[in-house]
């Protein structure tokens, strides 16, 4: 066990210090010079050369990439050309709205993936089953920057019920604490006992939450559905139900707990996936998070920023999949010995 | 490895035929696979026969019936805000979405693939070497690689595409790899090396035919998503550029009028989700033909 998460952790520096190189050379070679995007396309050459000098970029390739693995090790990324702020402190700043969408999506999809799953495989070749697996299919068939603008044509516009973007109302003026906004509107109401910032919070999340949650949702009903078919199969659970036991208890209690262990790895590899998909979903929303900023930032050639964001997104995801290595090995311990 | 021995038989050469076409007589049975493909045929007819098709031109603007309502005929899906049919740009939209669709699947399908089949037959320093810049590659979700290649290329439809088939390749390289493994290991491959058959032709003809099952499956799902994402791009500003009648590019055009004309964003998606749908539904049918243990 301990030699298998060593080695899987083992795995991960190699993969970083890959990663880290990839956006080095992916940037270094890419057309465009940082300096003229800063200085605008009519600034003269000296000014660029200058400017170049000071960003460092005068030197050879070689010491170029050192100086920043040396940087990148201390989570320095530079300066932000366009706002001149420190990338991290960017990212620090947006990264929570992020996760919060994320999570929120992720909880959704789950909770209403395994239903949808477990009641198709149940209920299999029903009305019910084929309706269900037919809309699982159209949620993995359909754009998700197209379905977000649909539903704020459906709720927003003609509804009325749910605001079109952003996190929060203007009109609320709070000082946000976790900046997660839902938990810091409960605070806010257990504090003051105001429940307004926290309901803005959550009418705000409900379209991006479902519009991120649309595509993992689906593959969570889909691969519920087929990993639950496979364990009903099995001698255990026709011995349980011969002896009588309450269909109920047969389907939650036996069947549903091992045939989550192939959801749970899709849901963590999905939330992986949520945290690079909330470019589109947030730049639809208006939705204040790392997805956003960072397509202004390549918008903009903002090369630091660029940099910063794809490192930081990137070790998320190899985390978040090794920690879904690490769970699945401990849960399953048949992945083990290979 | 079920779907393998299906193609395993001791005289593939004379018999691959009937395999496919035993495989073709799998597949008509299957309703929601063939439904997925006369989809895809009515889409490929329609793009093919855009000029005689589509009832106007895609690109003539009118300043006089801008933002047609849905239904108002002529112009049976109304007009977007220069005034041109959206109908029309549907249909010439077919044209560019299959084509991005089947080229970036094509990238990645053959780069992919070849990567896969050299690494997996001679093993040693090639394959530990391409096998990591694999997981480098699989290391980025592939959302972000796809909008970081195109985003340093330079927005334009072609280099959409050939992010879209990079991003995408390494899925191809491992499918590869596996079954080239799980091939190396069989008693007609050792008996063609004892033989004296050439490395060469032992790869490409004796093992790549009999690992294409599971990577006609990946082509077919992998069209459908490199036609949203290349929408996504365009959508994002990265890949087909105004006045392309791109599905992607006309919802994004038509962001800002949401609230006055719905039927502008809405109908290329719908356009986008039924061609995706129908790549999925084929896939998935050929899927459990190739691969029955899969089926449930």
């Amino acid at each position: 066990m301990y030699k298998f998460i060593l080695k899987r952790v083992g795995m991960l520096l190699p993969t970083l210090f890959g990663v880290i190189t990839l956006v080095f050379f992916m940037l270094a070679l890419s057309p465009g010079e940082p300096a003229r995007v800063i200085l605008g396309e009519r600034a003269n050459k000296e000014a660029v050369e200058k400017l170049n000098a000071e960003l460092g970029l005068d030197k050879p390739m070689h010491v170029q990439y050192v100086i920043y693995l040396k940087k990148v090790v201390q989570l320095d990324f530079g300066r932000s050309i366009k706002t001149g702020q420190r990338v991290i402190d960017e990212i620090k700043s947006r990264f929570p709205a992020t996760i919060e969408l994320a999570i929120f999506s992720m909880i959704l999809a789950s909770v209403a993936g395994i239903f949808i799953g477990v009641i198709s495989a149940t209920k299999r070749y029903s009305l019910l089953d084929y309706v269900s697996m037919f809309g699982a299919l159209f949620g993995v068939s359909m754009p998700v920057f197209w379905l977000g603008l649909v539903l704020i044509i459906i709720f927003s516009v003609n509804l009325n019920l749910l605001p079109t973007g952003g996190r929060m109302d203007i009109r609320y003026y709070f000082v946000p604490i976790t900046n997660f906004y839902i938990l810091d509107g409960l605070i806010h109401f257990f504090k003051s006992g105001d429940l307004g910032v926290f309901l803005s919070a959550v009418t705000h999340m409900i379209l991006p939450a479902v519009t991120l949650g649309t595509i993992p949702l689906a593959i969570i009903a889909r691969i519920t559905r087929s990993s639950m078919l496979e364990v009903l199969k099995q001698d255990y659970i026709k011995t349980a139900r011969a002896i009588g036991t309450p269909e109920h208890k047969v389907i939650f209690k036996y069947a549903l707990r091992n045939a989550l262990l192939p959801v749970i790895t899709v849901i963590g590899l999905q939330f992986g996936m949520l945290l690079a998909g909330a470019i589109l979903t947030e730049t639809i929303f208006a939705w204040p998070g790392i997805g956003k900023w960072l397509y202004h930032a390549i918008e903009s050639r903002d090369f630091p920023a660029i940099q910063g964001g794809i490192i930081v997104i990137s070790t998320c995801f190899v985390l978040i999949n090794l920690f879904v290595d690490l769970l699945y090995s401990v849960i399953n311990p048949k992945i083990r010995t290979e | 490895m079920s779907f393998l021995k299906l193609f395993k038989s001791e005289n593939v050469a004379n018999n691959s035929e009937s395999i496919w076409y035993e495989n073709w007589q799998l597949l008509k049975k299957n309703k929601s696979a063939m439904f997925g493909l006369y989809i895809i045929i009515f889409f490929v007819l329609i793009a093919i026969f855009a000029p005689v098709v589509a009832p106007f031109d895609p690109y003539a603007q009118n300043i006089d019936i801008r933002k047609l309502p849905f239904f108002s005929w002529p112009y049976i899906l109304g007009t977007d805000d220069f005034g041109r049919d959206i109908l029309s740009r549907i249909i010439y939209g077919a044209r560019i979405s299959l084509v991005i669709g089947f080229i970036s699947v094509s990238i990645s399908l053959i780069f992919g693939s070849f990567i896969g089949l050299i690494s997996g037959f001679y093993g040693g320093w090639i394959d530990k070497i391409s096998m990591r810049i694999i997981d480098i590659m699989l290391a980025f979700p592939y959302i972000l690689l796809t909008i970081v290649i195109v985003a340093l290329l330079g927005p334009t439809l072609l280099n959409a595409m050939i992010a879209i088939g990079i991003a995408r390749l390494p899925q191809y390289a491992r499918i590869m790899r596996a079954s080239v493994l799980a091939e190396k290991a069989a008693e007609y491959v050792e008996a063609e090396k004892s033989l004296g058959v050439g490395n060469v032709e032992l790869m490409f003809r004796s093992i790549l035919p009999n690992c294409l099952a599971p990577i006609i499956v990946q082509a077919t799902l992998g069209v459908g998503s490199a036609i949203i994402e290349s929408a996504a791009l365009s959508f994002l500003g990265l890949g087909a550029q105004p006045p392309t009648p791109e599905w992607g590019l006309m919802i994004a055009s038509a962001r800002e009028f949401v609230s006055s004309a719905w039927w502008i964003v809405t109908f290329p998606g719908i356009a986008i989700l039924f061609v995706v749908l129908g790549f999925n539904l084929l896939g998935d049918g050929i899927r459990d033909v190739l691969d029955p243990r899969l089926k449930d």
